[in-house]
C-alpha cells in the first residue's frame, strides 16, 4: 500500500471579484506519495498554483478537503497550521520571497528562530545550510545583494531550515536564466533523492519534466492528465535540446 | 493513509527574540525609518509648537507683558481664545493624519514581508507584535524629537515677542492662575506630545498589520504596492 503524504478531496476554490466568481479550481483530486518529485504543469491561470497554495496551506479552498500525512488541514488550529508551516513544508518561491532586511544567513535562521530552535544550534545549521547551496562566501550579504540564482539558493536553504518532508516550490526558475534554472532544478532534485524529500513543484518549464517522477497536467481548474515520467522521456529530451 | 503523525502546536517566542528581530529590522531599513518617523516628528512639532506658544501668551498676559493684547482684562477673562483653541485642535489633526498615513504606507509596502513570515511559521500575534514594537519605538522617538523642535520653535519666537522675559515667566509647570485661568504648562505638553506620537504611531500601525497577519499568507504575499 503506497504511502500518501498529500491527498486533495473535490478541492474547488473561488475567487469573488466584485460580483463575479472566478473558479480557480474545480474539484481537484490528486494522491501524492512521500518521496515522489511531482510537478503541477499548466498554462498561466490554470489553477495550479492555487492548489499549491491549498497544498501548503498557504489560503483556504472553498470547498473540499486537503490532507497531509493523513491529517484534514480544515480541522487544524491557527497554532497547529503554523507548526505545520514551520516544521513539516519547505516554501519556494518564483519570485524568493527573501526578507530583505535579513541577510542570506539570517532568512535561513529564521525559520529556526520560529521553531524555537537555540541559537548557537541555529547558527551552524543555517551556516551548514548555506555551504551546501554554494553560499558559505556570501552569507552575510543582503538578498539585495545577491543575484537571482543565489537569492534562490538562499530561498533553498530557508526551506530545509526544519528539516521539513515536503518541499514545495511555485515556479522556483520561471525568473531565471536556463542555467541558473537548471541548478536549481538538480538542487531539489537532489534533495528528492538523496534525502527522500516529497517534492511538489508548480511550473511551466520543460526542464522541470526531466526529473519529476509524475507530472500533473492541469487545464482550467481540473487536472487533465497524469503522466509518468517514462511515458514523456523523450518527448523532454528533444524539447530540453531546443532550449 | 498510513502515517498519522500529530500536528504539534506552534511554541511562542521569548520577547527578547521580538526585540531583537523589531531592531534588526528598523536598523537595516534605517533610511526608510528616518522617513516614517519624519512624518511623527513633523505632526508633533507642529502641535508643540502652537501649544507651547499659547501658554507662552498666557504667561506672559498674566505677568501683565504681553504685546499682542491690548485690553488685558479681557484677555485674562478669556484665558485661551477661540482661535487658540481651534488652531490647537487644527494642529492636533493635522497631526493624526500625517502619523497615520505614514504608518499605514509604512505597513502595506510590508505586507509581502507579513505573508513570508507566516510561510515560515510565524504566530498572527508575533507579527502584530514585531510591528507594536517597531512603530512604539519609531514614535517615541519621533515624538521626542518633534516636541523638542516644536518646543524651541516656540522659544525663538517668545524670544522676538517678549525678549528675556519670556523665561522669567516661563510656563513650564502647571499653574492655576488668580484669575482662574489654568495653564497646563510645557513639561506636560511634551509629555503628552511623546505619548500622543507613541500611541498613534502603535495604532497606524499594528492594525494594518494586524489586518495582513489575519490574512492566509497566499493573499499576503499577492498584494502588491
Amino acid at each position: 500500500m503506497p504511502d500518501i503524504v498529500v491527498k486533495t478531496e473535490d478541492v474547488v476554490k473561488e475567487y469573488r471579484m466584485g460580483s463575479n466568481v472566478l473558479r480557480a479550481l474545480d474539484g481537484i483530486n490528486i494522491e501524492i506519495e512521500r518521496g515522489e518529485y511531482i510537478s503541477l504543469m499548466g498554462p498561466s491561470g490554470s489553477g495550479k498554483s492555487t492548489l499549491f497554495n491549498m497544498i501548503g496551506a498557504l489560503d483556504r479552498p472553498t470547498e473540499g478537503e486537503v490532507y497531509i500525512d493523513g491529517q484534514n488541514m480544515s480541522h487544524l488550529s491557527q497554532r497547529q497550521i503554523a507548526a505545520f508551516r514551520c516544521h513539516r513544508v519547505g516554501y519556494i518561491f518564483q519570485s524568493y520571497n527573501l526578507l530583505n532586511v535579513r541577510t542570506a544567513h539570517g532568512n535561513v535562521t529564521l525559520p529556526m528562530i520560529f521553531a524555537g530552535i537555540p541559537e548557537k544550534e541555529r547558527n551552524e545549521k543555517a551556516e551548514k545550510l548555506l555551504d551546501m547551496v554554494r553560499l558559505g562566501d556570501r552569507m552575510y550579504h543582503l538578498p539585495d545583494e545577491l543575484s537571482g540564482g543565489q537569492r534562490q539558493r538562499v530561498a533553498i536553504a530557508r526551506a530545509l531550515a526544519n528539516d521539513p518532508s515536503i518541499v514545495l516550490a511555485d515556479e522556483p526558475t520561471a525568473n531565471l536564466d536556463t542555467i541558473t534554472g537548471r541548478e536549481i532544478i538538480d538542487l531539489i532534485k537532489k534533495l528528492n533523492t538523496a534525502q527522500g524529500v516529497t517534492v511538489i513543484s508548480a511550473t511551466h518549464d520543460l526542464k522541470m519534466l526531466d526529473v519529476s517522477d509524475r507530472i500533473v497536467d492541469i487545464r482550467d481548474g481540473l487536472v487533465e492528465r497524469i503522466r509518468n515520467r517514462d511515458e514523456i522521456e523523450i518527448e523532454v529530451g528533444e524539447v530540453g535540446g531546443h532550449e | 493513509m498510513q502515517q498519522q503523525t500529530p500536528i504539534e502546536e506552534q511554541i511562542d517566542l521569548p520577547f527578547v527574540e521580538s526585540l531583537r528581530i523589531s531592531f534588526q529590522s528598523l536598523k537595516i531599513r534605517f533610511g526608510r525609518s528616518i522617513i516614517t518617523t519624519a512624518g511623527i516628528t513633523l505632526g508633533i512639532a507642529f502641535l508643540v509648537s502652537v501649544w507651547t506658544n499659547n501658554e507662552i501668551e498666557l504667561a506672559l498676559q498674566e505677568s501683565g507683558r504681553s504685546s499682542a493684547i491690548t485690553n488685558l482684562d479681557e484677555a485674562a477673562e478669556q484665558g485661551i481664545s477661540t482661535k487658540d483653541i481651534w488652531l490647537i485642535i487644527m494642529s492636533l489633526i493635522v497631526c493624526v493624519v500625517g502619523i497615520a498615513n505614514s504608518m499605514l504606507m509604512a505597513v502595506t509596502e510590508r505586507f509581502r514581508e507579513i505573508g513570508t513570515m507566516k510561510c515560515l511559521g510565524a504566530l498572527d500575534g508575533f507579527v502584530v507584535r514585531l510591528f507594536l514594537l517597531e512603530s512604539g519605538f519609531q514614535g517615541f522617538a519621533g515624538a521626542l524629537i518633534g516636541a523638542l523642535i516644536g518646543l524651541l520653535g516656540a522659544v525663538v519666537l517668545g524670544l522676538k515677542n517678549y525678549g528675556l522675559d519670556l523665561f522669567f515667566y516661563f510656563p513650564l509647570l502647571p499653574a492655576q492662575h488668580e484669575n482662574g485661568a489654568f495653564q497646563l504648562g510645557v513639561l506636560l505638553i511634551i509629555l503628552f506630545g511623546c505619548i500622543l506620537g507613541m500611541i498613534l504611531a502603535i495604532i497606524g500601525s499594528s492594525f494594518p498589520a494586524w489586518r495582513a497577519a489575519k490574512l492566509p499568507p497566499a493573499e499576503a504575499m499577492r498584494t502588491e504596492v
